[in-house]
This record gives structure tokens, C-alpha cells and sequence, in this order.
């Protein structure tokens, strides 16, 4: 057995252990998380090298855990083409959080690295977990550092942000749990091996409580409208750290969930349920994005874009075609990548000014110009200029939604695209153009080194995912095709009958199509 | 005429017998020996509740004194609970007891008494010696919960206790005379072999009232709502180490008792008391949760929340299968961790005369006290079940159990109650992690023996937690 996943998930925990008996020197403590870090992202990058473009879980680990009573849980692990590019998103991510703290963290120390690591464990654990009793400890693990990250090195209104959190988070996550073990009745004898799962039949109608209460969780995480209300207030108070992580990996839990349990468990629910889904996200998508245009602060600007860009990413899931979920799972990261850069900016600046207010600058490009030219770059990833990574996500989305029963949906979406590059671009001219007339800006200092080796990896990632794609698409595709098959073979009762698919061949059809008379419809 | 003598089985009650021989040598020591120091009885008792540990005869099913009692596995995994949950309380008894200023030598032999007590509960296969076991239970408890007599709430909760105490087993008594009276025998097998029998007896409305007053018995003692008032004063008012004995050991001799004169005697009334239990549970974790929502004493939340507790654990009696079953002993042996855990903590943040135990006074503590408030939190975060800690496991089959038997939404409640728990735990966080320090803490010494004691309890909730096999293997070997 290649104990790689295990080794790799389990890295960060050795890192806590080693923390734990260290002095409280600081220089040492944040060196050494770093370290562990690297590590980790270093051994993920194996993961890349041996992953075969098949369709199987791959890099496979099944040991028995817990057997007593009825049950039987083991730790199963493995990764696919949907989970292995969030791995390494993670473990590419959370060197860069930990570097972004040199400075901006100063008590407590000690105790922040050992949450940061922890999390990372609670993290990856749960995009390897093949056992749904194992997801679910890992799921409920990220909560306890998260919780203390925000509201022990958060701002003002931490306490607040942080409980509001983890109560959202856990009311969800607890419905899902009585889920989880109906499945398992439901199953019989067994073990709780997510593969076993998806090929039981349920009935429709269980499917739909099943299906209702992953999608709860899942969608606080995402988060979804109207179930958002946490995110701007956690990302708010957390620190910057906590805010990156946060956006570039935690909220992809929700969206993941969606993949990899609560669509392939349920597919029939999931087609009666794809219409509410995508209103639900299309709301998402323009609520958020007007509530971004009139932020007096640039971090919870920041914050609603993400609840923007999450709902394109809920739009190419329930596409429930290969362009679309493509789409979506390449957003997943892409937004990990742009919307994590664009916290760490906001902290740049925080820590620069101890102020986030639009108001408070203006200018700055010429006090500032290696930090105006990175800035502009993430902003263009995030608005999705063609050439950066935001293009091609968002275009194979809108691309397959088009394509699917989701058509008007699409449209409404794609409205999106065009409200993020207004209060992207209106916000970086506050910011960044105009005179520089606030005297504490025209002492700013530009980026020293550390931030811009920060910032590197991601302009990089930016540019290497926006040009070519393809190696990304090709290693997810096999295990996306796979999801699609396995779906349209378990939907077995449906209300309305399924077509071909009018894109790629060799797709396996059968999304639901619109009832006729229906606009959208007429449009084909 | 021949005259049948009783079989006397000593076996059956190997480790009553040893605690009880140490606890009343013990009462002598304590008379002949002079001197303030009394932690030696401590290390005594402690010894004798090792004894009675390797005692217990595992495996075996005895059955002694004409079947009053019956040692098998269940009695056993319940006597560990109850000699575990007398030994951590014996462990931060001392130091508190001498801060107080009431360290007087009885207490460790009462300890031991109700320790009997409940062990006896637990094997308890006659009504008689279900009332007998908690009577020295209670007794014992009534003086402890009164101990420190120079204060005035300590003397109260004794009071209180005392009197709610013998109202409860009123109605214990009461149910249990019904129920002779119905089927003509106090003997728990023989009670289910009438019923069985006859049609009379199960449509004798003596027998259905003679349980429902038992299980108002019973409800009081695990303090189950709406029979909880008595809970929060007695808590509050009690020496910290005797809450922390309470709200554990007598509250598993509780379920012990309960679960098996029910399992065993009633299940011909099945439907009746697991419908009436469903109810219960319902009404157990609400109250408990939301009025310990709005605690600001930290031994008053933490009443509530037993109460709370005692609700889950309903929660897998009501459905009473193997999971449910075996998930409510999982779940009572490592709460008596968490919760001694929790209390250990409490105890040290006190001092003399002040007891500090409003959720304020933890204000910076984990600044302070990196390690103590780590501890704190794991036992918190096992209180709200949160994984990877035991308390998660113990919930997961005790609603497992609850969903197998297809009562979902009691399953549902519960989990919403512990989400609603959630809040309350993470306001002691909030304070400890989140606010800054007012005090030094510079009075919180640690014992070697409150040191143990806490590290026992933080193992006791994250071996199972992680790796609960070995544990949760055993509670499946030991169900009734």
C-alpha cells in the first residue's frame, strides 16, 4: 500500500507535535511551520508526477479504524482527478498563509501556527477521505482551529465572527451527520465506504431529505444565498492568514461536498433540485456582486466577490455536463488562487495603514508600483480577463450551463462577469489612481522581498493556469466523466425525460431539459 | 421440613466487598489516628478502589443471594465507571477540601459507601436491591453534598438533596410496591415471566402504574426534566469535587439501574415507556440546553448541561438496541472523564473563598495558563461532541441508535440540541482565549495528584475519542 495521501495529510500534525514542545521564540515557531509547510507541499507535488489521468481513486489506503457494534468504519483514503488539485491547492496555499503572518502576528505565536497547521491537516484530511464516518471528523475538525484563528487573532468584532462561524457551520454539519447514518442503515451491513454508498438505490423521495440535508451543510459552507451571512463577517474580523485560508480552500469544502457526496449519492434529487440550486447561486452571483459595488471596505468587498464567484462555480456543478463541472472545479481553484492573492493584498495594506476604508487611499500606484502592478494582475484574474486563470473557469462554466438545461440561468449568471469587473476595477481606481493627498499614504512603503515571494508562486500560478489550461482539464476530466456516467446510471426515476447533449461527443447525456414552452428551451 | 438456606455467592459481590471492608477500616483509622493531615485516607481509598478493580470478575456471570444480584459484564463495565469516577474525584478532593478548610476524614469512606452504592445498582437483578443500592447511594451523597458545613449554599444543597432525595424514592417505592402487589414478585425476571404469562397482570392497572412511578423514580435520580429542579441548586451549592462525583457516577448507577429493570422486567410494556421516554429525552436535552444557554456561574451551566447529557443518553435508551445501549455506557464512561476534567479545572481556578466560578472570572486564563485551558478545551469540546474526542463517538451511537430504530427525528432534536450546546461551551473559549487576562492566576497551584487526575481525564477522552475500539468492544460485550 502507498502510504503517500496518509504521510502527506499527517505531515502538518507532526508539525503541531514538534511546535508543541518548542520554545516560544518566535523567529523558531514561524520558521518551522513554515518548514512543515514546504514540506508538505513538497511531498504533494509527488502526487502530481504519479497521478495517472484515469478515473479511479488513485493512491488508495483502506484500514480497518473502528469496528464495534453495528458499525464499521475505516480510514480510506484516496484521490481522484476532482480531489487532487485541491489537495495540492491546499498544501500550495498554506506555505504562503503561513509566510503572510511573519509580521502580521506577534502574540501567541505559538498557538497560531500550531491552528494553521492543524487546520491544514482538518483540510486535507477531508479532501482524501473516501469513508464518509472519516469526512466527517476531518469536516468537523477545520472548525476548532478556524474558530480560534478568527477569534483570538481577529479584529474587533472577532468573538462575534468567530461564534457565528462555528454555530452556522455546525447546525449544518450535525443534520448531515443523521444523513449520513440513515445511508449507512439504508446500505446494510458494511462499512461506510463512500463507493458503497453511491451504488445503493434509494427512492426519490429519501433521496430528496438525504439530498436536503448534505446540500444545507454543504451550502452554509459554499456559501450560498441566503445562507452567506457568515462569510462576510468571518472573513472581516480573521486575521489575514485566516481570511486566505478561509477563501482559498475552506469555502471549496462546500462546493467539493457538492461533487463528490451530494450529487453522485442523489442524482435524482439532484436533478429536481438543480433548478432552486442555480437560482439559489444566480442570486448569490448578483446580490453579491451589487453588495460588493457599495463596500466602503475592501475586505468585505473582497469577501462578497467570493460569495460571487462561489455561485459561478455552483452553476458548472449543476450544469451536470463535462464543461460544466470543468468549469467549476477549475473555478474552485482559480478562486483559491485569485481571491487568496487579494486577501493577502488587503493585509499588505492593513498592515501598512491599520485601516481597510476605500476612502482612506487613493493613489497609491505611484508610491507603490510593484505592489500596483501585482495588484492589477490579480485583479484582472479575478474579474476574468482572457490570459489570466479567471477566463477559462468562468468561460467553460458559462459554456456549460449554456449548453445544459441551465440556460437562462446562464444568462442571468453571466451578468455576473460584468458587475465583477465594475467594482473590481472601481475599487482598484479608488485605491490605487487619482492624487495621492492623504499625507500617511505618501510614506507608504512598496513591497519588501517577503511579500513578494508571497505574491510570486500566485502571479505565476495566475498566468501558468490562464495560458494553458490543459494539464489541469486533462488530469480531472477522466474522474468527471466517470461522476456523469454514474449519475445519469442511477437516476431512475424522472420527471422529465433526457435528451442528448448538444456539446462534445461522447458525453453521457441526460441532464434534465426544461419542460417545453419554457424560454430557454424555445431559444435551442 | 427442610429450611433452604439463601445460596450466599460472595463472588457475585467481590468488589462491594472489598470497598465496603477498606471504607469502614478506613472510618476507624480515621478516629485513631490524630492529626490535620488526612490525605493518607485518600491514598487508602484509593488503594481499596484498585483492589475492588481487580476484583471484579470479569467475563463471569454470577448470580448470588437467591438472584438479588447478578455480576455479569453489564455490572462490571459500570463498576469501572463508578470506581473510575470515584478515584478522580478522590484525586481533586484533598487539595480542594484543605483550600476549604473542611477537610475532615469521613469523606473518603463516604465516598467509598456510595461508590458501593451505585455498584450495587448496577447489578441489582431484585427491586430490593435496587432500593437498597441507592439508598447507601443517597445517603452517602446527602452528607457530601452537605460537607462544608461553614457554608451556608453547601448546607442547603445538602437540604435540598435530602428532601427531594427521599421524595423520589417515594415514588421508587411506591412504583415498586405496584408492582409486587401486580405480579406478586420483586425479582426483575420473575416480574417479565408473569406479565409474559398472564393476561391479568398486564391489564392490572397497578402493573403500568407501578412503572411509570418507577420511572418518575429513576428520572429523578438521572435527573431527567421535568424532574431536574433540584439539579442546578445542588451542583451549585455542593463542594466542587462532590458535583463532579455526582453529576457522573450517580447519575450512570442511575442508568444502569434503570435501563436494566426496564430492559429486563418491562418489555411487555415496551411501547408504553419507550414512548414515554422519546418524551423525556425531548424534554431533557431542551431544558437542559436552553436554560444552561443563559448560565453565567460555570457550575450552574454545567448542571444544566448534565442535565442536558442525561437527555442523550435517553436518547439511546429510547431506542434501547445495541448501538443505543451500548453508546449510552460509552457515553457515561468517558462523560465521567470530560466532566471530572472540566470540574478538576474548576477547582483550581477557585480560591479560598472565592470560588471564581462565574464564566467573567476565566477572563485571559489561557494566556495565563496555556496548558490548563488546553485541557479545558478538550473536555469542552468533548462536552459539545466534537470530534476527535470521546464525547463525539458516544453521541454518534446514541443517535445512531435512535435513527437504526427509526426514530430520526429524536435523532434530529438531539443533534440541534448540541448544536445549541455549542454556544455555552465556547463562552468559557471565548473568555479564556479571547479575552484579556484581569487576574494573575497566580493562586492556581498544581497538585501532583489534580495533575494526575486531569491527565487520566484527557486521556480518558481522547484515546476513546481517536481510537474507541477497545472500549467501544467491551460496552457491546457487557450489554444486559
Amino acid at each position: 500500500m502507498d502510504f503517500s495521501l496518509s504521510l502527506i495529510t499527517f505531515i502538518p500534525l507532526a508539525g503541531v507535535l514538534l511546535l508543541l514542545v518548542m520554545p516560544r521564540n518566535n523567529a523558531m515557531l514561524r520558521g518551522t511551520a513554515l518548514c512543515v509547510s514546504l514540506v508538505g507541499f513538497i511531498a504533494s507535488i509527488s502526487l502530481i508526477c504519479e497521478f495517472k489521468p484515469i478515473a479511479d481513486y488513485q493512491f488508495v489506503e483502506n484500514l480497518p479504524w473502528i469496528a464495534a457494534g453495528s458499525f464499521q468504519m475505516n480510514y480510506h483514503v484516496g484521490i481522484d482527478g476532482i480531489s487532487l488539485w485541491l489537495v495540492i491547492l491546499t498544501t500550495f496555499i498554506m506555505p504562503i498563509a503561513i509566510l503572510s503572518t511573519w509580521t502580521a502576528v506577534e502574540e501567541r505565536v505559538k498557538e497560531y501556527m500550531i491552528c494553521l497547521l492543524l487546520l491544514e491537516v482538518g483540510m486535507l484530511g477531508a479532501f482524501v477521505s473516501l469513508d464518509l464516518f472519516l469526512f466527517y471528523i476531518f469536516w468537523e475538525l477545520m472548525l476548532i482551529p478556524m474558530y480560534f484563528i478568527i477569534g483570538i487573532w481577529g479584529g474587533k468584532n472577532r468573538v462575534y465572527a468567530a461564534v457565528k462561524f462555528f454555530i452556522y457551520t455546525m447546525v449544518g454539519s450535525l443534520l448531515m451527520l443523521i444523513a449520513i447514518m440513515y445511508i449507512y442503515f439504508k446500505a446494510g451491513a458494511g462499512d461506510f465506504d463512500i463507493t458503497r454508498f453511491y451504488s445503493i438505490g434509494l427512492d426519490p423521495a429519501s433521496q430528496t431529505w438525504l439530498f436536503l440535508a448534505f446540500a444545507l451543510a454543504f451550502a452554509i459552507k459554499v456559501p450560498m444565498f441566503p445562507l452567506h451571512t457568515w462569510l462576510p463577517d468571518a472573513h472581516t474580523e480573521a486575521p489575514t492568514a485566516g481570511s486566505v485560508i478561509l477563501a482559498a480552500v475552506l469555502l471549496k469544502m462546500g462546493t467539493y461536498g457538492f461533487v463528490r457526496f451530494a450529487m453522485p449519492l442523489f442524482p435524482d434529487a439532484t436533478a429536481r433540485f438543480t433548478p432552486l440550486i442555480a437560482t439559489l447561486a444566480v442570486i448569490g452571483i448578483v446580490y453579491a456582486s451589487l453588495v460588493a459595488m457599495v463596500q466602503e471596505d475592501v475586505k468585505k468587498l473582497v469577501a462578497y466577490s467570493s460569495v460571487a464567484h462561489l455561485g459561478f462555480v455552483m452553476i458548472g456543478l449543476f450544469a451536470l455536463n463535462q464543461q460544466g463541472i470543468a468549469g467549476g472545479m477549475l473555478q474552485m481553484i482559480n478562486h483559491g488562487i485569485s481571491t487568496g492573492a487579494l486577501f493577502l493584498i488587503v493585509g499588505f495594506i492593513y498592515e501598512r495603514r491599520h485601516t481597510r476604508l476605500i476612502t482612506d487611499f487613493g493613489g497609491l500606484s505611484k508610491q507603490m508600483p510593484i505592489f500596483a502592478t501585482i495588484f492589477m494582475i490579480v485583479t484582472f484574474s479575478s474579474i476574468g480577463l482572457p490570459g489570466t486563470n479567471g477566463f477559462v473557469g468562468e468561460f467553460l462554466v458559462l459554456l456549460g450551463g449554456f449548453e445544459s438545461g441551465l440556460r437562462t440561468w446562464t444568462i442571468i449568471a453571466s451578468s455576473g462577469v460584468i458587475l465583477s469587473a465594475v467594482y473590481m476595477l472601481w475599487m482598484f481606481q479608488r485605491v490605487m489612481f487619482g492624487e495621492l493627498t492623504n499625507p500617511k499614504n505618501q510614506v507608504l512603503k512598496d513591497l519588501n522581498a517577503r511579500e513578494i515571494v508571497i505574491m510570486a508562486p500566485l502571479i505565476v500560478m495566475i498566468f501558468v493556469m490562464g495560458i494553458y489550461p490543459t494539464p489541469f482539464i486533462d488530469k480531472m476530466n477522466p474522474s468527471i466523466d466517470r461522476l456523469i456516467v454514474q449519475m445519469k446510471q442511477k437516476q431512475v426515476a424522472h420527471v422529465v425525460a433526457p435528451v442528448t447533449a448538444p456539446g462534445r461527443a461522447g458525453i453521457p447525456a441526460g441532464y434534465p431539459e426544461l419542460p417545453s414552452g419554457h424560454p430557454a428551451g424555445e431559444a435551442k | 421440613m427442610e429450611l433452604a438456606l439463601p445460596q450466599l455467592n460472595f463472588m457475585a459481590i467481590m468488589p462491594e466487598t472489598v470497598l465496603s471492608v477498606v471504607a469502614m477500616a478506613l472510618l476507624l483509622i480515621n478516629v485513631l489516628v490524630k492529626g490535620e493531615e488526612k490525605a493518607y485516607l485518600g491514598y487508602l481509598s484509593l488503594a481499596g478502589l484498585v483492589g475492588a478493580l481487580f476484583s471484579i470478575p470479569w467475563g463471569a456471570k454470577i448470580s448470588g443471594f437467591s438472584d438479588m444480584v447478578l455480576q455479569d459484564n453489564f455490572s462490571a463495565f459500570f463498576t469501572v465507571i463508578f470506581i473510575l469516577c470515584a478515584g478522580l474525584t478522590i484525586l481533586i478532593s484533598d487539595g480542594y477540601f484543605k483550600k476549604e478548610g473542611c477537610n475532615h476524614g469521613e469523606l473518603y469512606p463516604l465516598i467509598l459507601f456510595a461508590t458501593v452504592g451505585m455498584m450495587f445498582m448496577a447489578k441489582a437483578t431484585d427491586l430490593m436491591t435496587v432500593f437498597l443500592g441507592l439508598e447507601v447511594l443517597s445517603v452517602a451523597l446527602y452528607i457530601l453534598a452537605g460537607f462544608n458545613r461553614a457554608n451556608t449554599k453547601s448546607n442547603e444543597a445538602g437540604l435540598k438533596y435530602f428532601l427531594l432525595g427521599a421524595f423520589s424514592t417515594g415514588f421508587l417505592l411506591y412504583g415498586m410496591a405496584l408492582i409486587y402487589g401486580a405480579t406478586g414478585s420483586t425479582k426483575i425476571v420473575k416480574i417479565a415471566a408473569m406479565a409474559a404469562q398472564s393476561s391479568a397482570v398486564m391489564n392490572n392497572p397497578m402493573f403500568l402504574a407501578g412503572m411509570l412511578l418507577m420511572a418518575t423514580g429513576f428520572s429523578f435520580k438521572i435527573a431527567a426534566a421535568p424532574f431536574h429542579m433540584w439539579t442546578p441548586d445542588v451542583y451549585e451549592g455542593a463542594p466542587t469535587p462532590i458535583t463532579a462525583f455526582m453529576s457522573a457516577g450517580p447519575k450512570a448507577a442511575g442508568f444502569a439501574a434503570f435501563v436494566r429493570v426496564f430492559v429486563i422486567a418491562f418489555p411487555t410494556l415496551m411501547p408504553q415507556w419507550s414512548e414515554l421516554l422519546w418524551i423525556l429525552a425531548v424534554l431533557t436535552m431542551t431544558t437542559g440546553n436552553i436554560i444552561a444557554l443563559s448560565q453565567d456561574n460555570i457550575k450552574r451551566m454545567l448542571a444544566y448541561s448534565s442535565i442536558a447529557h442525561a437527555g442523550y443518553a435517553l436518547v439511546g435508551f429510547t431506542a434501547h438496541n445495541a448501538s443505543g445501549v451500548s453508546g449510552i455506557m460509552f457515553y457515561l464512561l468517558t462523560y465521567t472523564f470530560m466532566n471530572i476534567g472540566a470540574f478538576a479545572i474548576i477547582i483550581l481556578v477557585g480560591k479560598k473563598g472565592e470560588p471564581n466560578n462565574n464564566v467573567q472570572d476565566y477572563a485571559g486564563f489561557g494566556v495565563k495558563h496555556p496548558v490548563l485551558a488546553l485541557c479545558m478545551s478538550i473536555f469542552l469540546f468533548s462536552l459539545a461532541g466534537i470530534p476527535p474526542t470521546a464525547g463525539f463517538i458516544g453521541k454518534f451511537y446514541l443517535f445512531a441508535g435512535a435513527v437504526q430504530e427509526g426514530y430520526i427525528w429524536l435523532a434530529i432534536i438531539g443533534v440541534l440540541n448540541s448544536a445549541a450546546s455549542v454556544y455555552y461551551y465556547l463562552r468559557v473559549m471565548v473568555f479564556m482565549y479571547m479575552k484579556s487576562p484581569e487576574e494573575e492566576f497566580d493562586w492556581v497551584k498544581l497538585s501532583p495528584a489534580i495533575m494526575l487526575c486531569i491527565l487520566i481525564a484527557v486521556a480518558g477522552v481522547l484515546i476513546p475519542g481517536i481510537i474507541p475500539n477497545s472500549v467501544l468492544n467491551l460496552a457491546t460485550l457487557s450489554l444486559p
